[in-house]
């Protein structure tokens, strides 16, 4: 297992989207060193601020995290990565494949792009955790996302595919939902605003827009599909769903296709 | 596609548990077939969604299909958790099956209550099913993407109908290597008692995972030949296994034959439909003394019109692992 080793707090941010396993594993460890992260003219190289140990496996641990760190395990295409430690932004963006593991707390946007692999933060996220950065057509496209303990506002705006579990979420979350599924043990006001497709479970939420309609209570086939997959990942998530459900149909502002099962 | 043995049968000397095996062949043919699972709340109204979707699916040339439930199914054996049902699907080509599927899904599996439909056999050609049928929905259908327990992502449908949703996985899949045709003649004294040895040899003869016995209980009494006499006719009757045209040239009947009763056999492998020929075989020549089973015989068509070739011959050794 490879090892960055934080010396000191950077003295700006850092930029960790050229550092992965595989990019890693065919340097040297004087080459690794050499590797400009920096994000100003100062020219910060990975070996001013870490100690670099390699040994070619496809799994990386940086001891030491700092929420200066950004896009760390962004566009990671496989392997592991973990983080002892906290993140800055846009951890884990546009990651295809791999794991992605941070024992701290990760900034905004955590996931945004994401099209596989799993990342879990196992403190909390910051604003748009699975969201779209700006401009961007989609928030996580496909990889499953799991923070253990809060995420800030807009968790999984414009999120297109995949999955996010989250133990509480902020206002706003599954705003603009394209689709996908995110389940959380509770979420603040106004949940799945402006949603178009999706699914969002929750044990609990804020205030809920008028534009979502209740449907009343239904056992779908589609909610053992669910229970099953959750389970899998979150037994406290997956017990949502052994809870009698409400379902809310929305955003009908919008499309209309998407659906908040509230747990009783 | 119950075939018809092209000459009399030659005197032979192959024997089975002291019944007469006609040293002849099954004569099968390559086929599309699929597989689905569907599931329902309570094991009753998963197996009237099969019996219904397998109805009128006997032979491809009248019916576009050949089918029948393959496995009954607990509901660990399920994706979602229900009790459930395994049917199989055959045609005589991917175009054909994908017609004949999409239809009988859509009109015994989304009408019948409670029931959820799920590719029930991994393959290399796609039949797109739940994404046909979603129109049905018209528009309010909503496609989700869960992972299966192996962690590969299946996409469903799922369409909006009176009891809540109709649950329909986006594509299943066909198969290559799929047979239609093997067969087995039980030729007998009396109809009840060959009624009985057919009987015992569809037990076996569908215990084996993978194959179905698309006719009437597994059982076919109107076995056929290659066109007829009347013009334009496909198939007729198979008029040398006939007991009241015996006498006849060409009859190919014993004088103490009074019946003769056939099983025809469908697999999604080649493998399949020998081994469940092998199994039908035996168990009719295990009870064939005592049920008045005069012999033992299989139908081709001379061995031209279908690649696979089932020599009884081959199959009067026990299955591996049964020996003895």
């Amino acid at each position: 297992m490879s090892t960055l080793t934080l010396r000191e707090a950077p003295p700006e941010r850092l930029d960790f989207l050229s550092i992965s396993p595989l990019a890693l594993s065919g340097l040297t460890q004087a080459e690794a060193e050499r590797l400009e992260i920096g994000t100003s003219r100062r020219g910060v190289k990975l070996g001013d601020c870490f100690a670099v140990s390699l040994d070619g496996s496809d799994s990386l641990t940086i001891e030491g995290g700092h929420e200066r760190l950004d896009r760390v395990g962004a566009s990671l295409s496989g392997g592991t990565i973990r983080v002892v430690g906290d993140v800055g932004q846009r951890l884990g963006a546009g990651m295809a494949s791999g794991t992605l593991t941070v024992t701290g707390h990760a900034g905004p946007y955590a996931g945004s792009g994401a099209t596989g692999g799993t990342i879990t933060i196992e403190g909390d996220a910051g604003d748009y955790a699975g969201g779209a950065v700006y401009a961007a057509k989609a928030g996580l496209d496909g990889a499953t996302l799991i923070v253990r303990g809060r995420a800030g506002a807009h968790c999984g705006d414009r999120m297109r595919r995949g999955l996010i579990l989250v133990g509480q979420a902020g206002a706003h979350a599954g705003a603009r939902m394209i689709a996908g599924t995110i389940a959380a043990l509770e979420v603040g006001d106004l949940p799945g605003y402006g949603m178009r497709r999706g699914t969002l479970v929750t044990g609990k939420h804020g205030t809920l827009s008028p534009t979502f309609v209740e449907t009343g209570s239904h056992d779908l086939v589609f909610l053992r599909l669910l229970g099953k997959h959750l389970r899998a990942v979150s037994e406290a998530h997956a017990a949502l769903l052994d809870r009698p459900l409400r379902r809310y149909s929305g955003d009908l502002a919008t499309l209309a296709k998407g659906e908040i099962w509230v747990a009783g | 596609m119950s075939g018809v043995t092209s000459e009399p049968h030659p005197m032979s000397d192959l024997t089975l548990n002291g019944i007469r095996v006609i040293d002849t062949f099954a004569e099968a043919f390559d086929v599309a077939g699929t597989a689905i699972v569907v599931t329902n709340d309570t094991p009753k109204w998963a197996m009237i969604a099969a019996t219904t979707m397998t109805g009128f699916a006997t032979s491809v040339i009248g019916c576009g299909a050949e089918a029948g439930i393959d496995a009954i199914l607990s509901p660990d054996q399920t994706p979602d958790g229900r009790p459930g049902v395994r049917i199989l699907l055959f045609g005589f080509e991917p175009n054909g099956l994908k017609d004949q599927l999409i239809k009988r899904v859509g009109q015994c599996i989304l009408t019948c209550p409670g029931t959820a439909c799920y590719a029930g056999v991994d393959g290399p050609n796609k039949i797109k099913l739940g994404g046909a049928i979603r129109y049905f929905g018209d528009g309010f259908a909503i496609a989700k993407r869960v992972p299966d327990e192996t962690g590969k992502e299946r996409r469903y449908w799922r369409i909006p109908v009176m009891d809540g949703e109709f649950l329909c996985e986006d594509s299943v899949r066909a198969v290559e290597g799929a047979v239609g045709g093997g067969n087995l003649l039980f030729l007998g004294r009396t109809h009840a008692e060959t009624l009985k040895v057919a009987e015992f040899a569809v037990e076996a003869a569908s215990s084996i995972p993978g194959a179905i016995l698309p006719f009437p209980g597994g059982i076919v009494r109107s076995g056929s030949k290659v066109g007829g006499r009347t013009k334009g006719m496909m198939a007729s009757t198979n008029d040398a296994y006939c007991p009241t045209l015996k006498g006849r040239a060409g009859s190919a009947l014993p004088p103490e034959c009074g019946v003769v009763l056939e099983i025809v056999i469908d697999a999604l492998t080649s493998q399949g439909v020998s081994d469940s020929m092998r199994a039908g075989l035996h168990a009719a020549t295990e009870v064939g003394e005592r049920h008045g089973l005069i012999a033992v015989t299989a139908g081709n068509y001379g061995g031209n019109l279908g690649r696979h070739h089932y020599h009884l011959r081959d199959l009067l050794a026990p299955a591996a692992g049964q020996e003895g």
